[in-house]
């Protein structure tokens, strides 16, 4: 029998662990290549999931026993230097390891929009302005939320598009998931704190999936909680550490003042920092977005037009879990299917 | 009154952190479907008396949700309790008998 072909995986998040699962399962040999010690990714941070709160720690560990001792695992590896042999991929990875794949699948995920850059919102200035991954965070330690006084919060202010469609700050576009994410969170923290008011400042709701204007249904009804179309223009923090928040009601067409506990900023998706070198290093396009390019946006969103590259989730722009995954099985069937052809 | 170049005005800003919003809790009590409403304006753009006068469902549910009850029994009075507007009601709000629930809230409470 001929030696199986190897292949590529770069990324062990939800993505990479999909896309290695499925290409293992069809008979090929893969390297998950990891610059953390960990798989799980970005979803690894986080509590629990809309639109159904499952934990998503669970996500994780489902996708664990299609990879355990059957893909070779490079941990704390990165990519350094690829080069070309005939169809071949070289890459060399940072302790000095090259491997010969045959195909490389690009699943290097997103980061979260780092806050600090808004300044206007006090993120890392004012206490009890917290971000939507902070809040995670509390959320998966404590299984609660308090303020930075630990006081339980009467008001909770949360803030959508900070980081996302927002030309100051370079990410002109929507990050998709924060909007819906905003209202499980809001519900999250309503179920904590009954008595707590809780509000939302948004520009537009992109409830796009489905369950997802159920959740919103939920959120205005059985949790009382407020959504105030107008973006958040400045925070400040008052004597007793609650923070002022100024928008513009733009229903009522008039400036707004409000003071809560609280503030959680929903922070978008950007492109990972370790993108720009990937696609140097296999001539990869991107757009203006910085997120990977597509061969095409309708029939190859998993290709990326480089012979033997595919793409699976985030690298090309903001998903769900379940898009993120239907996207890393794709490109390992594509990928599958380029292998068997050559 | 003597001229001095200046006058004063009125504070504009919707200031929630003073505002009595009880009026809306008090409604929300009685006609809950009023949590549902997404402002979307379709009652608005089919009310007839609408058409004439300053009566907006859509504003006052913003009004009242604010806290702010500035002209809101006068906007009321204009409502004929055609109904329409619950015909159009994307999300199911209880339109008229918001209206009418309102209306009892502000008599009994002057
Ligand atoms: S999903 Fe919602 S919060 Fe996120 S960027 Fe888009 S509109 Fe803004
Ligand atoms: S019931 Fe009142 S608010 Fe509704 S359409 Fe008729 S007049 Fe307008
Ligand atoms: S039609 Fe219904 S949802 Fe739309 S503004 Fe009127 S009450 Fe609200």
């Amino acid at each position: 029998m001929a030696e199986s072909k190897k292949i590529a995986v770069i990324g062990g998040g939800i993505a990479g662990m999909e896309a290695a699962g499925n290409l293992v399962n069809l008979g090929f040999e893969v390297y998950l290549i990891e610059r953390t010690n960990r798989l799980g990714g970005n979803v690894a941070n986080w509590y629990c999931l809309f639109p159904d709160f499952k934990p998503s720690s669970k996500v994780v560990e489902q996708l664990k026993p299609a990879i355990q001792n059957k893909v070779q695992f490079r941990f704390g590896a990165e990519v350094c230097k690829t080069e070309k042999k005939g169809n071949k991929h070289l890459l060399h990875l940072n302790d000095g390891e090259v491997l010969e794949c045959d195909a490389v699948v690009v699943a290097s995920g997103f980061s979260l929009f780092d806050a600090h850059r808004k300044e206007e919102y006090g993120y890392g200035i004012y206490d009890n302005v917290i971000t939507s991954a902070d809040l995670e965070k509390q959320l998966a330690e404590n299984h609660t939320v308090m303020t930075t006084q630990h006081k339980a919060p009467r008001k909770i202010a949360f803030i959508h598009c900070v980081g996302s469609r927002d030309h100051k700050v370079g990410n002109a576009y929507c990050s998709k998931v924060c909007c819906v994410t905003g209202v499980k969170q809001a519900i999250e923290v309503a179920k904590m704190h009954p008595e707590a008011e809780i509000y939302s400042f948004y520009m537009d709701l992109r409830m796009y999936d489905r369950q997802f204007e159920d959740l919103y249904m939920e959120a205005q009804t059985q949790h009382n909680v407020r959504f105030i179309r107008g973006r958040l223009s400045e925070c400040f923090e008052n004597a007793d550490k609650t923070i002022l928040l100024k928008a513009e009601d733009t229903l009522s067409g008039k400036p707004f003042r409000l003071s809560v506990d609280m503030v959680v900023l929903l922070v978008g998706m950007q492109a990972d920092q370790s993108l720009k070198h990937i696609s140097d290093m296999f001539a990869l396009k991107t757009s203006d977005d910085r997120f990977l390019s597509v061969a095409d946006v309708h029939t190859s969103s998993i290709y990326s037009g480089v012979e033997g590259v595919y793409l699976a989730g985030a690298c090309t722009g903001p998903k769900s879990i379940h898009e993120t995954l239907n996207s890393a099985r794709a490109a390992a069937l594509s990928t599958a299917i380029y292998l068997n052809q050559n | 009154m003597k001229n001095w170049g200046y006058s004063i005005h009125k504070d504009n800003q919707i200031d929630l952190d003073r505002n009595d919003t009880s009026v809306y809790k008090a409604l929300i009590l009685v006609e809950p479907s009023i949590a549902r409403c997404i402002s979307c304006g379709s009652c608005c753009a089919t009310c007839s008396s609408g058409e004439y006068t300053s009566l907006s469902f859509r504003k006052i549910m913003i009004q009242i949700s604010r806290g702010e009850t500035k002209d809101l029994y006068s906007n009321l009075s204009q409502c004929m309790l055609c109904g329409k507007c619950i015909l159009v009601c994307p999300r199911d709000v209880n339109t008229r008998n918001a209206i009418t629930k309102l209306l009892q809230i502000l008599t009994t409470k002057n």
